[in-house]
């Protein structure tokens, strides 16, 4: 060989070297930032969740409700409140909102589709106080006295029902993601041995797209446990609350207990474990939508190995 | 059909006039070879390459010679490891998950693969041309511009070094007057040769070619072989193609590459035959040679 | 089904399931009209909201609109107004955006570009899926602990600063995962001719991939923003205050760390007070708030569109 190069001649500029070492750690960086937003978040509410935890009297947990600043911890009123709300949320949301997703996957022609899909986007973006106020101006006064005449002003179930309208976007475009994931192929050979569209579409294309529809009720369910000014405006009890399994009445959940310790934290006067509650029901929330969370991506990778 | 038993003829387009590459632009690579170098001397030599996904080996003991100043054609059936070779001499295999080669290539007497060498100065010198063209979503002048100004151009000569490009990959007359337009509203066969132009803007010494027209109808493909037909006074050039004919028609040596089974059902590409492309394809050795060019096998 | 075994018989069955068929269709009428209802529902609730909003706020959209759009709060119920609100949630969106911005985009450029699957690749990739799905009002605990308490001598307290810096950590999740699908999008083939004609990782990155990506990365930054502004619970955490509060001297650069509030908080504030005036100026601070809500998601939705195919 008549031309030789040496390994120095194959060499990038050390600007432009430097330059892409250093890209590379700012790039690292920022990921784990978002794992020490996590730690973050976890260190907090575990440090004090735990004095509280360690601090409280069992009793205490188990008193006739929820009164922080008498010192008493009811946890199952606030449990109960929060899966009853939750509860009427996914009953109002479950149906309309499966059922936006279905029509929009299998009937709807594109020009619907293109005007009901941002539609979908934009009610996705309401913010949730003005789903509370909603709920205290309309829902209660203008629909439900009329139907229920010892309805409190504010109640559980109004409040459920704002959630479910919360919650009816997420569902809607979940479960239209699932649909559209189903291929194509077994609609077809559906409609080829000769059923008709109602049948394809329940007995075919639900069953397939069972896993992603589950995980759509899961993940609404656990952002209906998780809303806070829904209920703290429309179910009040938020600073205090009497166990209670009635939809009509009152309840705090444990968001809105959240919320009304929050705001009163500038006179944390009385009990001291008061504002350490606030840290552990936190710590509680978190357990519970992260379990759900888990739940429902074990689902959806469970079924989805059997198809 | 074309009777491959027919020697090569009129490769190199006589009419073709090489433009003059200024000294400052022709600075960017030191051994370009503007003086009497041996046509015959080697740009690559490979010695008991092996290419392995992770366990899966997926060429083995390849050796050979690519030579300065020549078009070295690659043949085969699909999967024989053809595209993945090339790649190695550019090292693109590197961005691939789980890649990696064993063996050696020498490139003008250094080691690629040596971790001292950077891989981002190696494409530079040994350039590419991809089976789907595939500009930047930017304007002509900004496609050709690019690699130039990452690798240090100064502003002044770019305008210089894009109408250069240009000339030398014959799309220059078609697009002088629309260069600051989208790359995108070049036909296919354009598209091509555009990509082919920004390869060489980078002042390369070697240009890969993996089987650059296969997405291109046989108008655009006969211009392109007409361009590399062209190219290699300056450049040295390997190409991978399905097309024998293509081989045969642009080549003046043939490696032919071919696929095996091996006990455990994985397909393992290997290197059957090499040689001048003329023997190849008029008096193969190797009887799987000639099963694949009388087209008795795929 | 009968078994078929004739072309007469063939043809007979069929005509004769077809005419079964044509006057049997009722469920799927049903079905098919059942889901209309659905997707009306869902749809046309947005509607309704607005209509109800607008009417139970009549008295101070059509009346007091300007004075209600640039005073601040008031006990008394006519006289109020959600300017501090407005420029609260301004300036926390931009505190929000400069924060999560920068980093979500970054971290989807990790994960895309430079991870390689690497074992912290992963764990990163899971951990934003699983904050994606945390509840706002546990970010406001992360905003009072750290952000107020903790990092005190930098936020000032309870300031926009703080709430801006919990409202990024929130919408941070949303901005990484909408901008890894705006980078996955980008064709390997762009990719491949970048690296071909010799360039760093760092110069394909953001020369050639980040701005292919760039219109749907901008345009889950503005899904972030809508979100961001709607937002109440972690602010209430946070110290924004809900009633009454002052700016006294301070020039637009102080009240960044002082006092302030929000306008969803506003309305949080609004509906707890009792009595019909206070009543509507809740619907009409919602109406506010939607409008500016919808314009904001409207525009996202807008661009989408646009940047549908460059070049």
């Amino acid at each position: 060989m008549t031309t030789t190069l040496s390994i120095d001649e194959l060499q990038t500029a050390r600007g432009r070297r430097a330059r892409a070492s250093a890209a590379r750690w700012v790039f690292l960086s920022a990921a784990a930032v978002t794992v020490l937003v996590s730690l973050l978040i976890i260190w907090t509410i575990a440090s004090e969740a735990w004095s509280f935890a360690s601090e409280v009297a069992r009793d205490q947990l188990f008193a006739i409700g929820w009164y922080p600043r008498r010192g008493l911890f009811d946890l199952s009123t606030l449990l109960v409140n929060s899966a009853q709300i939750s509860a009427v949320a996914m009953i109002v949301a479950i149906p309309s909102g499966l059922g936006a997703a279905i029509y929009l996957a299998e009937y709807a022609q594109p020009r619907v589709r293109r005007v009901m899909k941002p539609t979908l986007e934009l009610l996705a973006s309401v913010p949730s106080v003005v789903l509370g106020v909603f709920a205290i101006s309309f829902i209660t006064p203008s629909l439900l006295s009329n139907f229920f005449d010892d309805i409190n002003f504010f109640n559980k179930l109004a409040a459920g029902i704002a959630v479910g309208l919360l919650v009816i976007p997420l569902i809607a475009s979940i479960s239209e993601d699932a649909l559209r994931a189903v291929p194509n192929s077994l609609r077809e050979a559906s409609s080829g041995l000769g059923a008709r569209k109602v049948t394809t579409t329940i007995r075919v294309v639900l069953p397939a797209a069972l896993s992603g529809l589950m995980a759509a009720a899961i993940v609404g369910f656990s952002r209906a446990i998780g809303e806070t000014m829904v209920v703290t405006i429309a179910s009040g009890g938020g600073d205090t609350s009497l166990f209670n399994t009635s939809l009509f009445e009152s309840g705090g959940t444990i968001t809105s207990a959240m919320a009304s310790l929050g705001l009163g934290t500038d006179q944390v006067a009385g009990n001291d474990l008061a504002f350490q509650s606030l840290y552990f029901l936190g710590a509680l929330l978190f357990l519970i939508t992260l379990g759900l969370n888990l739940i429902g991506n074990a689902i959806v990778n469970r079924l989805r190995e059997k198809y | 059909m074309v009777n491959v038993n027919e020697p090569i003829a009129g490769r190199r387009a006589e009419s073709f006039v090489s433009v003059p590459i200024s000294d400052d632009v022709a600075a960017m690579n030191t051994e370009h070879a503007t003086d009497q170098q041996s046509p015959h001397d080697a740009v690559f030599a490979v010695e008991d390459l092996e290419v392995y996904y992770g366990e899966f080996r997926a060429l083995k003991d390849v050796s050979l010679d690519i030579n300065m100043h020549e078009v070295t054609a690659f043949i085969g059936p699909s999967g024989c490891g053809k595209s993945t070779f090339l790649r190695c001499f550019n090292r693109m295999n590197d961005l691939i998950e789980g890649a990696r080669v064993e063996g050696r290539i020498d490139y003008h007497g250094v080691d690629l693969y040596d971790e001292r060498v950077d891989p981002v100065e190696v494409r530079r010198r040994v350039g590419m041309v991809f089976q789907k063209p595939n500009p930047f979503p930017k304007s002509i002048y900004d496609n050709i511009a690019y690699g130039p100004k990452l690798a240090g151009a100064k502003k002044g000569d770019l305008d210089d070094i894009v109408e250069r490009s240009l000339q030398r990959a014959a799309l220059w007359d078609e697009v002088k007057d629309r260069l600051k337009s989208s790359a995108y509203g070049l036909s296919g066969g354009q598209q091509q040769r555009l990509c082919i132009a920004r390869a060489i803007a980078v002042q390369p010494d070697v240009v890969l070619m993996d089987e650059p027209c296969s997405a291109l109808d046989p108008i655009a493909t006969g211009r392109i072989e007409e361009l590399i037909g062209e190219l290699t006074s300056d450049y040295t050039i390997v190409i991978v193609t399905h097309n024998m004919q293509q081989a045969a028609r642009v080549s003046d040596r043939t490696a032919f590459f071919s696929v095996q089974l091996n006990d455990e059902g994985m397909r393992t590409g290997e290197l059957i035959e090499v040689g001048e492309t003329r023997a190849i394809f008029t008096n193969p050795a190797d009887s799987r040679t000639e099963a694949y060019i009388t087209g008795k096998v795929g | 089904m009968a078994v078929v075994t004739t072309p007469g018989q063939v043809a007979r069955t069929t005509a004769a399931d077809l005419e079964k068929r044509a006057g049997a269709d009722v469920a799927g009428a049903v079905f098919k009209w059942t889901l209309i209802g659905a997707t009306t529902f869902a749809t046309a609730f947005l509607g309704v909201l607005l209509l109800v909003m607008v009417v139970d706020g009549w008295s101070v959209l059509s009346g007091s609109l300007g004075h209600f759009l640039t005073h601040g709060f008031s006990q008394s119920a006519d006289n109020t107004g959600v300017w501090q609100g407005i420029l609260g949630s301004l300036q926390i969106a931009l505190v929000t955006l400069v924060l999560a911005v920068p980093i979500g985009v970054a971290t989807a450029i990790y994960l895309v570009e430079y991870s390689g699957g690497s074992r912290f690749a992963r764990l990163v990739e899971l951990n934003v899926r699983n904050l994606a799905g945390v509840p706002s009002i546990v970010y406001g605990l992360l905003g009072l602990a750290v952000f107020v308490q903790t990092l005190e001598n930098f936020t000032q307290g309870r300031t926009v600063v703080a709430g801006g810096m919990t409202l990024a950590a929130m919408v941070l999740p949303i901005v990484v995962i909408t901008s890894v699908e705006a980078l996955k999008a980008v064709p390997q083939e762009l990719r491949e001719a970048a690296y071909g004609v010799g360039a760093t990782k760092w110069e394909v990155v953001s020369k050639q991939v980040v701005p292919a990506g760039a219109s749907t990365i901008l345009t889950g930054t503005v899904l972030a923003l809508a979100r961001a502004l709607g937002e109440a619970a972690p602010l209430i955490l946070v110290g924004a205050a809900t009633g009454f509060i002052s700016f006294g001297d301070a020039n637009w650069l102080e009240t960044f760390t002082g006092p302030f509030t929000a306008l969803p908080v506003l309305i949080f504030n609004f509906a707890r007070q009792p009595g019909e005036e206070w009543a509507a100026n809740a619907a009409a601070a919602s109406v506010v708030i939607l409008v500016v809500v919808l314009m904001v998601n409207g525009f996202a939705i807008y661009l989408r569109n646009r940047f549908e195919k460059k070049w």
